[in-house]
């Protein structure tokens, strides 16, 4: 399939002139999911009353996001801190419980489906797993044909087909196997094959919720070469959900590293890597498993994730971090410019850190 | 585990018989005599039920062709047999062959219309409940709880004793059949809406929806046209317990006088009709029919069981 | 005498559409207190390596040559319920999933009480300290209490930390962990594998690890071996293979990592993707992918294309590739192969 794969080139400079406005705008944004079920199953008896009883996951918990045409924003931390909620939120597959979501200055969260229908063709998104993002009874041309029917009705047969083509081709698939299902195919290429299906509609922003995680080591260097390829050809913007920061300080203009449903830091890539700010982003720095010894020593944290039914008063990581105060314990804090680097973090505020 | 028996990207099947030729279901069906048995079964009974008018001897709805004298006659291993009545006639004089091909023609008909109809409802129902959730999926539910917690039959006889009491015994008589693939359609939709909801919601949680959700596609073609075919296994798994159990139903209703009239009789009507006849030695008219019953419904289960089996995902990945 | 010898192993399974070689012609040694880690994609038939040392192999898989000798007993030919004592007290498992392990139904004391009960007459009040003993030495807070828990109630990372403590169980010779920690987040991942390395160098434990992640092998274990296709292909120690790949598939991973190129700049892939086990390529199964395998002419070599080859021994690594054979066969006898036969690969690269 390398064959197929044109050759790219690297004129990384002309993109960061159109670089700077703001395509998408998250302000102040929340989720929770209720835990307990429908009306009935909140009841409880208490002290000889019925009372409601309702508790919720705050899966999210006010997270302001900017990201910039042109840029690759990667969103960072481990299970359960919200990444992929901001994601699906972003993209109108869950409904936000308050703040605003803005694309293009425009507040695209309380839309309908009919009025999101123009921003559908202009934002995509690429799942994690490819195992389960390809409808298992629809072939390769199938798949492909879909969004295309059903975003240019007025498109001849051909030119659909000649647009298929096109995509196959640029993400390396043989246009011959079209007539192929997606179980014939392996990991590495149903996911090319969802990148396909994503330009198809030829967007100018792509939500990649871990789009390389499920996949081997060599196969992972081919698909993140895929999508640089094709944000430079189509000046795509991305939003990068990942777990991964190598794959971060490789592949990412800048770094948002959340924690418990919040942003605790906001960098450049090269100033987040060079100097992390936030304690919970140097403890997850020092366990990146090296190939070399001389990486930073592993900070551990004193246990665990809190769940977010409960969530912590004041910081959310207060309960591990090992420079936590008072003031951490019952005010939250606010992201603060420090140093290239916007750091929701009271020790830093106060020049402890 | 990391052996997965993937299909290999050289040998692509492309055309659909080419691709039932590789599958699992014909390659199981090879290796199971069980289900090549009940499979070769079926169909001579199906066969043999359309088949009816040309392969029996005498149409049974035809009063012209019965003779009232030749009742009773017992099959041919019996002495006192007649040779024109291989399995002997009935108390009406009929040829009990031909009227158990005519029998069997009536249930099953009954049995797949009863079970199009529940598809049908089922799958709607099951469908809307388990993707749009929320109200829709608790009132849908809600009326499939209430619905199961009457019986199939107590409802078939109520619906069916009103019925008759409305319209007269001659109309119930004439719409039998309707009348009972509706009842026997209606009582047991849940049973289809609960196993594609449960189905539907562990389609919904996969990738491919959300990516068919984020090209805007509307909520009436991704449940129709995305999800729809990957809950199609179960939905083919319980239509073959279903059509059984519709037969039987229907047995039982003919059986309990609410099915069909003598005059066009199903099986279980026939083993009824012969029914007040086991104690004076006719013991063939109610048997007989009874035998192919239970044959008919055998084998559909066995082969519901051979189907789960192969269908089955966990153990089975393809 | 090695703690664990493999040799000559051929693992098949028994599909619809004939046999699948999953392992072929594996050969591997482990000392006692060795750490060894097991490198490969997903395919490369690691996981079925790992369940073959403790003949875990289940049908439709069946050994089909070879033999595994451990403590200089053989283990393909041993019956059942020897194998069953060698499996609990002398070799353990630790799985990806701690779920697989363990019970739900049952509290965390109930299952370590019943496994030391099943290997060792030893009295309730006996195993429950030993177990407490065990849960004390994973750093477990408060370890009593976490006694008469259920799994659900843990956290992943705890859960982790109780199937290593219920490995440590019987005091084995050998730990098999099978991706232990491709489920967990970093933080958690790097201190499980920092708890595990500890408990292996306390207790001369040797530690088979099977896993994708190079970076957390170059931080546990001292030898690699790196599978493709179902081989072994290259076999040393740790350092010496991550600093210095001999076999271009192994130099392609490890070239593969994001952090092995310039940011902003595109990532050194391999092409294509691993042959299914059904049909691997003749020859040296990488070849398909391999840049080295082209000639001057721009055709593939022959030796390449029809010969499996063979290990060959390359400073303390043996790698099984033609072209680090010639560089090698090129320089000796007259120079130390290991100096000159790598370089000389840099700079093809």
């Amino acid at each position: 399939m390398s064959k197929v794969r044109q050759q790219p080139q690297y004129p990384q400079e002309s993109e960061s002139a159109q670089a700077g406005d703001t395509l998408l705008q998250v302000r102040g944004l929340e989720k929770r999911f209720p835990l307990s079920g429908d009306f009935l199953e909140q009841l409880r008896f208490e002290g000889g009353k019925l009372k409601r009883r309702q508790a919720f996951v705050h899966a999210i918990n006010g997270v302001d996001i900017d990201v910039k045409r042109g840029e690759t924003l990667c969103v960072v931390g481990e299970s359960g801190c919200g990444k992929s909620t901001v994601a699906r939120m972003v993209m109108g597959l869950l409904h936000p419980t308050a703040g605003e979501i803005r694309y293009d200055d425009r507040r695209i969260d309380h839309l309908s489906a009919r009025q999101l229908l123009p921003y559908r063709r202009r934002m995509q998104m690429i799942f994690q797993n490819p195992y389960a993002s390809l409808n298992p009874r629809m072939s390769i041309q199938q798949t492909l044909e879909e969004p295309l029917r059903f975003h240019h009705p007025d498109w001849s047969r051909q030119q659909i087909l000649d647009k298929i083509g096109e995509v196959m081709v640029s993400v390396g698939i043989d246009p011959e196997w079209g007539k192929r299902f997606g179980h014939e195919f392996s990991g590495g290429q149903r996911q090319r094959i969802a990148i396909a299906r994503a330009l198809a509609v030829e967007p100018e922003f792509i939500v990649a919720d871990e789009p390389i995680s499920a996949l081997d080591v060599s196969i992972q260097a081919q698909v993140l070469n895929l999508l640089m390829d094709a944000q430079e050809r189509h000046h795509l913007t991305y939003l990068f959900i990942t777990h991964d920061l190598a794959v971060v300080e490789h592949f990412g203009t800048r770094v948002v590293v959340m924690y418990l449903g919040r942003v605790c830091e906001v960098a450049e890539t090269r100033t987040l890597f060079d100097r992390p700010r936030h304690p919970y982003t140097q403890a997850l720095m020092s366990a990146i498993p090296r190939l070399d010894d001389d990486g930073p020593a592993h900070i551990k944290l004193p246990g665990e994730v809190p769940t977010p039914v409960n969530l912590p008063s004041g910081c959310v990581f207060h309960g591990r971090c090992p420079h936590a105060n008072d003031r951490c314990r019952h005010e939250i804090p606010q992201l603060i410019e420090t140093q290239g680097s916007q750091v929701a973090c009271h020790a830093i505020e106060e020049g402890r850190l | 585990m990391t052996i997965a028996p993937t299909s290999s990207s050289t040998t692509s099947p492309s055309s659909r018989w080419a691709r039932f030729r590789s599958s699992y279901l014909l390659y199981s069906f090879k290796r199971d005599w069980i289900a090549q048995v009940c499979f070769a079964v079926f169909v001579l009974l199906v066969a043999a039920a359309i088949l009816a008018p040309w392969l029996a001897s005498m149409n049974p709805y035809d009063l012209a062709q019965i003779r009232i004298l030749d009742s009773e006659l017992p099959p041919f291993w019996i002495d006192g047999s007649d040779p024109q009545y291989l399995l002997g006639t009935d108390a009406q004089g009929r040829d009990l062959l031909s009227t158990i091909l005519y029998g069997a023609r009536v249930s099953l008909i009954i049995g797949f219309g009863a079970v199009m109809l529940q598809a049908l409802l089922g799958v709607t129902f099951g469908l809307l409940a388990g993707y749009l959730g929320g109200r829709v999926d608790a009132f849908l539910m809600r009326m499939a709880d209430i619905q199961l917690s009457f019986s199939t039959l107590m409802v078939a006889i109520i619906v069916g004793a009103v019925i008759k009491a409305t319209f007269g015994g001659a109309v119930y008589s004439e719409y039998a059949v309707f009348i009972l693939v509706l009842i026997i359609g209606l009582a047991e939709w849940p049973q289809y809406a609960r196993t594609v909801r449960a189905s539907v919601l562990a389609e919904r949680s996969k990738e491919y929806v959300d990516a068919a959700r984020v090209m805007g596609f509307r909520a009436k073609r991704i449940m129709f046209r995305h999800i729809l075919p990957n809950t199609l296994s179960p939905i083919f798994v319980i239509s073959t317990v279903q059509i059984a159990n519709a037969i039987i139903s229907e047995a039982a209703l003919s059986f309990l006088g609410l099915g069909m009239p003598e005059t066009q009789p199903s099986l279980g009507s026939l083993i009824k009709s012969g029914f007040d006849y086991l104690q004076s030695g006719s013991w063939w008219i109610t048997l007989i029919p009874g035998a192919v019953l239970i044959v008919l419904v055998l084998v559909i289960n066995l082969l519901g069981d051979w189907l789960r089996d192969v269908m089955n995902p966990r153990l089975y990945k393809g | 005498m090695a703690l664990l010898e493999v040799s000559n192993l051929d693992v098949r399974f028994a599909l619809r559409q004939g046999d699948v070689k999953a392992l072929r012609d594996v050969s591997f040694t482990l000392d006692r207190g060795e750490r060894l880690g097991i490198v490969g994609e997903s395919g490369a038939g690691k996981s079925v390596a790992a369940f073959t040392i403790l003949n875990l192999i289940a049908k439709p898989g069946y050994i089909a040559d070879g033999s595994i000798r451990f403590d200089g007993r053989e283990l393909t030919t041993m019956k059942p319920r020897q194998l069953q004592q060698i499996r609990g007290n002398k070799v353990s498992m630790i799985f990806q999933d701690p779920m697989m392990t363990l019970n739900p139904v049952l509290t965390i004391g109930e299952q370590m009480i019943e496994c030391l009960k099943a290997h060792r007459r030893i009295r309730r009040r006996d195993a429950r300290e030993i177990a407490l003993n065990k849960l004390h030495q994973v750093y477990i807070p408060s370890p009593e209490r976490r006694l008469d828990q259920y799994p659900h109630e843990l956290s992943g990372g705890m859960r982790q930390r109780i199937i290593i403590a219920i490995a440590l169980l019987l005091d084995p010779d050998v730990i098999v962990a099978d991706e232990p920690t491709t489920a967990l987040d970093v933080t958690i991942q790097a201190e499980i594998m920092e708890l595990l390395l500890e408990l292996c160098e306390k207790h001369n434990v040797a530690l088979i690890l099977i896993t994708h992640d190079l970076g957390v092998v170059s931080q546990v274990t001292q030898r690699m071996l790196v599978m493709y296709a179902g081989r072994v292909i290259e076999q040393g120690p740790t350092r010496e293979i991550i600093n210095d790949a001999e076999h271009p598939y192994t130099q392609g991973l490890i070239n593969a990592l994001p952090q092995m190129a310039t940011p902003g700049q595109r990532l050194n892939q391999i092409p294509g993707s691993m042959p299914s086990l059904a049909n691997t390529p003749p020859g040296c199964a990488f070849h398909p992918r391999c840049s080295f395998s082209v000639d001057a002419n721009g055709e593939r070599r022959r030796d390449c294309r029809e010969v499996i080859p063979t290990f060959v021994r390359s400073g303390n690594c043996d790698v099984a590739c033609h072209m680090v054979r010639e560089l090698v066969e090129r320089h000796s006898p007259e120079h130390d192969a290991s100096d000159n036969g790598p370089s000389e690969k840099r700079e093809a690269l």
